[in-house]
């Protein structure tokens, strides 16, 4: 052998033990936070109870808060404690009993710090709202614009609803035969290749709100029969041109993401082109094309609030007219609650999704 | 007339020369142990052979019939031509019995009943068949290795590629599928395979190829390549096998 070996003994010298980690600090720290967050709720609190003019829903409320802001004192405490054996094992020499209560206390004081802060960010919040004498609430929140707006809101959201399903239905056909388009082997294909790949750089590069605006208004003009349609049905269209370009995109890198030797292994069979596509490609592409169609399905029906611009009666346009009617913005709320209700539940159902993929592969 | 001609074939990735004019014949019942570091063109040459693979140079004949170029019904010709790939490949969201029918079904026009039949005897053969309805993420690298074979043999292809097959099993797995390979050639499969697995190649095949940078150094009977090598480079590369314990 050669006098140089891959390791040097020298290099490999005993560690010395290491310390505990100081807790007290942190403790101190995660103490000053939590009176703050007290503090504050106990103000908001206070303002909340002001503003609704001391009934029992608002005192029952306010009570609750402050009770919550003072659970971070606890693990807090744990903390302190956790500091007090610290030194104390630390005292007896125990080093590594003395590293574990170190860890504990650390962690608890980490906690304390954790829900102290979000303390201090809800009390902020309610301050925030009711500041003013409750001119944030009286803007965005008023129980009885609410009422009144409620009825015809909802009219107008069904507006939404279809025409964010329809719209998609047509964005997954009309996305295919972009997709298909943007595929096409060969110099035959080339073309037609450009002219997809144009289309979806075109139609991806233009903000949604424009297009619903040239549509809407341009294509009664251009094209005279339309003018009799119901002009919800031009939303439609322009949503679709709008968004097929995106889900032409998912298609194309969903089918991308497929590993080249799964097609190597089916034309080696004797499958051919079409028959590996129908066969191994999409099955296999499919389940991972469906989180990011849903994406963009919960894009869409937040996207046709756009079409208020053109005076369609969906719920923003409803809610604007109910805004200039009562000098309040809180109707528009309504509109917003609406959409989070509905978006929400795909979001998370989204992310069950992509989450059990992922487990999936882990696992296998 | 030999039953495949390989003859003259070349092929560049641009301008990296992959294989620099390799001719071989591969008579029936013969098996053709290709060998050769990594980067020598092995898997290459192999996939020229049923055309996942373009050549840039020479042709391929299968019993007198040229396979390379255009105009070829290459959907045909891989029907004949089986390969079983280093890395399985085999369809994930297929379970092991559907994986193996596939191909007879929806190329070869077999009914799905008889399909099926042939594919459970295969899959019996191989020891697989408690695993049929399994999916192939559930299965060790040798099974899933065992299953790769029995799908490319339900076609009946009159040729084999076997493009390293054990590379990626775990050396207790790698018995097992040796094992097919070997009966498969006991039964008179014409094969070609590229492997590591040199005492195999010396106890399997009729012939074997040296590949050196794209070109065949030597080629001839196992015992003659394996004890005495003429070229230095064919003597070199078996010398670091055994040191490695492979041989």
């Amino acid at each position: 052998m050669s006098s140089h070996t891959l390791v040097r003994g020298d290099v490999q010298s005993a560690p010395e033990p290491s310390p505990p980690q100081k807790v007290a600090n942190l403790a101190v720290i995660a103490l000053v936070v939590d009176i703050v967050g007290i503090a504050l709720v106990l103000y908001g609190a206070k303002l909340l109870r002001d503003y609704n003019h001391g009934n029992v829903l608002s005192t029952v409320v306010a009570v609750i808060l402050v009770l919550a802001s003072l659970y971070p004192l606890w693990p807090t405490f744990q903390g302190f404690s956790g500091a007090a054996k610290r030194a104390r094992l630390l005292g007896e020499n125990q080093l590594v009993a003395a590293r574990r209560a170190a860890a504990r206390g650390r962690e608890d004081a980490s906690i304390g710090l954790g829900y102290g802060v979000a303390a201090i960010i809800v009390g902020c919040l309610l301050w925030l709202a009711l500041t003013n004498s409750g001119a944030v609430a009286d803007t965005f929140f008023r129980v009885d614009a609410w009422r009144q707006s409620f009825n015809e809101a909802i009219q107008g959201f069904w507006i939404n609803v279809w025409v964010a399903v329809v719209s998609f239905v047509l964005v997954l056909i009309f996305g295919l035969g972009l997709a298909v388009m943007r595929m096409l082997p060969g110099r035959a294909g080339a073309p037609l290749r450009l002219i997809a790949t144009i289309y979806c750089d075109v139609f991806r590069a233009i903000p949604a709100i424009v297009t619903v605006l040239l549509v809407v208004f341009g294509v009664p003009l251009a094209f005279t029969f339309t003018q009799t349609w119901n002009s919800a049905y031009l939303g439609v269209l322009a949503l679709t041109l709008t968004y097929s370009a995106y889900v032409a995109e998912v298609y194309r890198a969903g089918l991308a993401s497929i590993h080249p030797s799964q097609s190597a292994a089916a034309r080696s069979l004797g499958l051919g082109y079409a028959q590996t596509l129908r066969a191994v490609l999409v099955p296999q592409a499919v389940r991972r094309m469906i989180p990011p169609l849903l994406n963009d399905f919960i894009s869409l029906q937040k996207d046709t609030a756009l079409l208020s611009i053109a005076a369609i009666p969906e719920v923003l346009t409803v809610t604007k007219l109910w805004e200039s009617k009562l000098f309040t913005l809180a109707p528009v709320t309504l509109a917003a609650v609406f959409f989070i209700i509905i978006t929400i539940p795909q979001a998370r159902f989204v992310d069950y999704l992509v989450n059990r993929d992922a487990a999936k592969r882990a696992g296998g | 007339m030999a039953f495949l001609e390989i003859r003259d074939v070349r092929k560049s990735y641009g301008h990296t020369e992959v294989l620099k004019g390799v001719s071989i014949d591969v008579n029936r019942h013969e098996v053709i142990c290709l060998i050769g570091a990594s980067g020598s063109g092995k898997s290459t040459l192999l996939r020229c052979v049923n055309q996942l693979e373009e050549v840039n140079g020479g042709e391929i004949l299968i019993e007198g019939d040229t396979v390379t170029g255009a105009g070829v019904d290459l959907n045909r010709l891989r029907r004949d031509v089986g390969i079983v790939f280093q890395s399985y490949n085999l369809f994930p969201h297929m379970s092991v019995l559907k994986n193996v029918m596939l191909a007879p079904t929806m190329v070869g026009g077999v009914d799905s009943k008889v399909a099926r039949e042939k594919a459970m005897a295969l899959l019996e053969s191989v020891g697989m068949a408690e695993k049929a309805n399994a999916y192939p993420d559930n299965l060790s690298g040798g099974q899933q290795q065992r299953v790769a074979i029995v799908r490319a043999l339900a076609m009946e292809p009159r040729i084999m590629l076997l493009d390293e097959i054990t590379a990626a099993l775990d050396p207790e797995l790698v018995g097992d599928v040796l094992e097919i390979v070997r009966e498969l050639a006991n039964d008179g499969l014409t094969m070609l395979l590229a492997t590591h697995e040199m005492g195999f190649a010396k106890e399997v095949a009729s012939k074997v190829c040296f590949l050196e940078q794209g070109s065949i150094l030597e080629m001839g009977p196992p015992k003659e390549i394996f004890e005495n090598p003429r070229e230095e480079r064919t003597q070199q590369f078996l010398s670091r096998v055994v040191k490695s314990g492979r041989l």
